[in-house]
């Protein structure tokens, strides 16, 4: 049960990190918390499921990302960059609305109904038995391309000239402009890219998870979690945000202790009646989804900067 | 704030539709409105779409043979999300709309709220009472301590239903460790709390070895669940899941190649009966419900092939939507009138006769329908089974019938009957 929680959890981290990747960058280099971004998962997803339905799963994985990709640059250069000399709080409301937006337009085009977006039949075998209990393909699959999309990430983010440039646009975007690099140009194609590893996150959760016009919205809010909690701008930090939060949402459901059983154990008698009789009862599992929350609190209270972050919320 | 934003939002569609809607009902030929009330968007739309098919069914047969009274029925249809705040505001839209006989099914929180705003408008606004009819949400508090003389159910509520089940296992020495997962809301804990307590009196030396409770409509990812249910080392899972829930859990299970008994309530909503297929469960799955499209009378398959024509292949789900729409229209002619506050009175204690030949009726204590209940399993069709599920080849077969008189669960409701 343990490796399985941990592979749930990492592959749940791992998807989170998909998205927080993209987010942190906009994030630390335009100021701006795109409240959109979840929604670029949910296009991924859509567009994955239509391609997939229409030709196949694999095209899907390259075309759906690249036209996701295609639409977040076009918000950038025609939405964001417009609304941009209004200041941040102009563009932090285009991005709000955005969001409501393409969640309408989904409902219009695909219904309010989840879609039957199915795992591909060259992965819908399981890929191991451990214990009796089989691990599906799909998921190693999803495991697998987040993990390589992470480390190419990496690999361009620290290594290469682009990378350069990135890295310093994050702290210094009129030194970058003053050295002769179109900064405007950078915005958008970070922007891009960023929306890019949404939509591939979407195409690969899509039959794993549901493909419904509220999967934005669930997401959305553990991603500002991620970002907060990792660190504006720092990859790294994302990541193991993501992986964090990721193992806690799925081994939290694995503990059956509440509180009340931790005061037994410290041979302390619980009171049985009362206002908060069920506040006692209440088990970890019972909790979990509240966790990520209360992390983003106290990480705000004891270390503002984020895990990874160099500078404040 | 981003919930804000989006009620007013939806609120604003909401009017936009319901203007929309509203326009061809009223004028010269006047009609009888039903409110079907359910979740249309989000995760359980699948169940209220199915829902509407029912409904819209049944509405075209009692015009077919000649309405209601004279008057026909209509079906408007409102999208309450599973939210008890959108089922208020959808009730209070269906009755400026004219409705008078409101319907909600999914969710017992919603159901609820809808007791309780029935309660209160009827007492603000003699004359115009308007009566809620009950087709699915099962927490015995509705015909107990919440139980309203507005109220009908005609689903076998939580208790019934684990009565039934328990009598059940009773039978099954080969049972000895049981795993309960339910949605962590009243009704959720209503089937975990009915089933720690019967089955210690039924069968004390099972083991209950997980006692589960889960967010409602909210999970996507039933994995961790299935390994916490595995690892326990279960042989049989208990569980009311519904919708997404259900369905989702049982593809959870099918990846992992869980193989247990399970129990369920509604085994057989969207995606159950594909995820049981893939998960090889043959004989392994059982629902308790109150019929399903195997059981043998010619009349009964005569309905389920003919709605099965019209609705796309998907399976007559709810015998209860037709006994409640059947004894609906009796009572409205019987009565003579169909305002609601005249014949309600016809239907409490009505007795009928189901599709599949067999007493039921409608108590008045309580106005909790009573019948026989069935708890079938899912396997493949062949031979007397005519009707598979969701294009599987797999269909329910019946393997016990819990009769009426052994359902009859006392009531502790105490009616209060308005002046």
């Amino acid at each position: 049960m343990v490796i399985f929680s941990t592979l749930n959890g990492v592959l749940y981290g791992m998807l989170l990190f998909l998205l927080a990747s993209g987010l942190t960058l906009i994030f630390s280099m335009m100021g701006v918390l795109n409240f959109a971004h979840a929604s670029f998962y949910m296009l991924g997803a859509y567009f994955g499921f239509q391609i997939s339905q229409w030709l196949d799963f694999w095209l899907a994985l390259i075309v759906a990302p690249v036209l996701v990709g295609l639409i977040g640059a076009g918000v950038e250069r025609w939405g964001l960059r417009t609304v941009h000399r209004w200041g941040h709080v102009a563009e932090l409301l285009f991005t709000f609305g955005l969001a409501f937006v393409i969640e309408e337009l989904v409902q219009m085009i695909w219904g309010k109904l989840p879609v039957d977006y199915r795992v591909p039949p060259a992965l819908d075998f399981p890929a191991f038995t451990l214990f009796e209990t089989t691990y599906p393909a799909f998921r190693m699959f999803m495991l697998l391309i987040s993990v390589a999309i992470f480390l190419v990430l990496l690999l361009i983010l620290t290594r290469s000239r682009v990378g350069l440039i990135i890295q310093a646009s994050l702290s210094h975007p009129h030194m970058v402009a003053a050295l002769g690099h179109d900064v405007p140009k950078v915005f958008m194609a970070v922007f891009g890219v960023g929306s890019a590893l949404a939509g591939i996150a979407g195409v690969i959760a899509g039959p794993a998870l549901v493909t419904q016009p509220s999967m934005a919205h669930v997401l959305g809010p553990i991603l500002f979690v991620v970002v907060v909690f990792g660190g504006l701008g720092s990859l790294s930090g994302a990541f193991i945000a993501s992986l964090l939060i990721g193992l806690i949402q799925t081994f939290a459901i694995a503990i059956n202790y509440s509180l009340g059983d931790v005061l037994m154990a410290l041979g302390v008698t619980r009171p049985i009646q009362g206002l908060l009789n069920d506040l006692w009862q209440v088990t970890v599992a019972q909790v979990g989804p509240v966790i990520p929350y209360l992390m983003l609190v106290l990480i705000l209270i004891f270390r503002p900067t984020g895990l990874m972050g160099t500078r404040e919320t | 704030m981003p919930i804000r934003f989006r009620t007013g939002l939806a609120a604003a569609a909401l009017a936009a539709g319901l203007a929309v809607m509203a326009a061809p009902g009223g004028g010269a030929w006047a009609q009888v409105k039903i409110a079907f009330i359910d979740p249309l968007s989000g995760a359980m739309a699948p169940i209220g779409e199915h829902g509407v098919k029912h409904f819209q069914y049944m509405v075209d047969k009692i015009n077919a043979a000649g309405g209601v009274n004279g008057q026909k029925m209509e079906l408007l249809t409102y999208d309450n999300k599973l939210s008890p705040q959108e089922t208020v505001i959808a009730a209070q839209k269906a009755i400026d709309a004219g409705a008078r006989i409101l319907t909600l099914g999914n969710g017992s929180g919603a159901a609820a709220a809808m007791i309780d705003f029935v309660n209160k408008h009827n007492d603000r606004n003699p004359g115009k009472e308007v009566i809620y009819l009950n087709y699915a949400a099962v927490d015995p508090a509705f015909t107990n301590e919440k139980c309203s003389y507005w109220h009908f159910r005609w689903d076998a509520h939580s208790d019934i239903k684990m009565q039934a089940l328990t009598s059940y296992i009773k039978t099954k020495p080969n049972i000895k460790k049981i795993y309960l997962i339910n949605q962590d809301y009243s009704f959720g804990h209503a089937v975990r709390k009915s089933a720690n307590e019967m089955l210690k009196a039924k069968r004390p030396d099972i083991q209950i070895v997980g006692d589960e409770l889960h967010p409602l409509a909210k999970i996507t990812d039933f994995a961790p669940y299935v390994a916490k249910i595995k690892a326990s080392g279960a042989d049989t899972v208990i569980t009311g899941n519904w919708g997404s829930d259900i369905a989702l859990l049982l593809k959870a299970a099918a990846d992992a190649g869980l193989q247990v008994d399970w129990f369920t309530y509604y085994g057989g909503g969207a995606g159950g009966p594909t995820a049981i297929k893939q998960t090889g469960l043959k004989d392994r799955v059982y629902q308790i419900t109150e019929g399903h499209a195997n059981i043998n009378t010619p009349e009964n398959i005569a309905w389920e092939d003919d709605f099965r024509k019209k609705s796309g292949g998907q399976g007559w789900w709810y015998p209860r939507v037709r006994n409640q729409m059947q004894m609906l229209a009796r009572a409205m002619n019987e009565a003579k009138s169909n305002d609601p506050k005249v014949f309600v009175e016809k239907l409490r204690g009505m007795r009928f006769k189901t599709i599949y030949n067999a007493d039921a009726y409608m108590r008045a204590e309580d106005h909790q329908f009573f019948q026989d209940m069935y708890i079938s399993v899912l396997t493949p069709v062949s031979g007397d089974l005519k009707f598979d599920e969701e294009g599987t080849g797999w269909g329910w077969k019946t393997t016990a019938v819990v009769p009426m008189a052994e359902t009859d669960v006392a009531t502790t409701c105490k009616m209060a009957k308005p002046s």
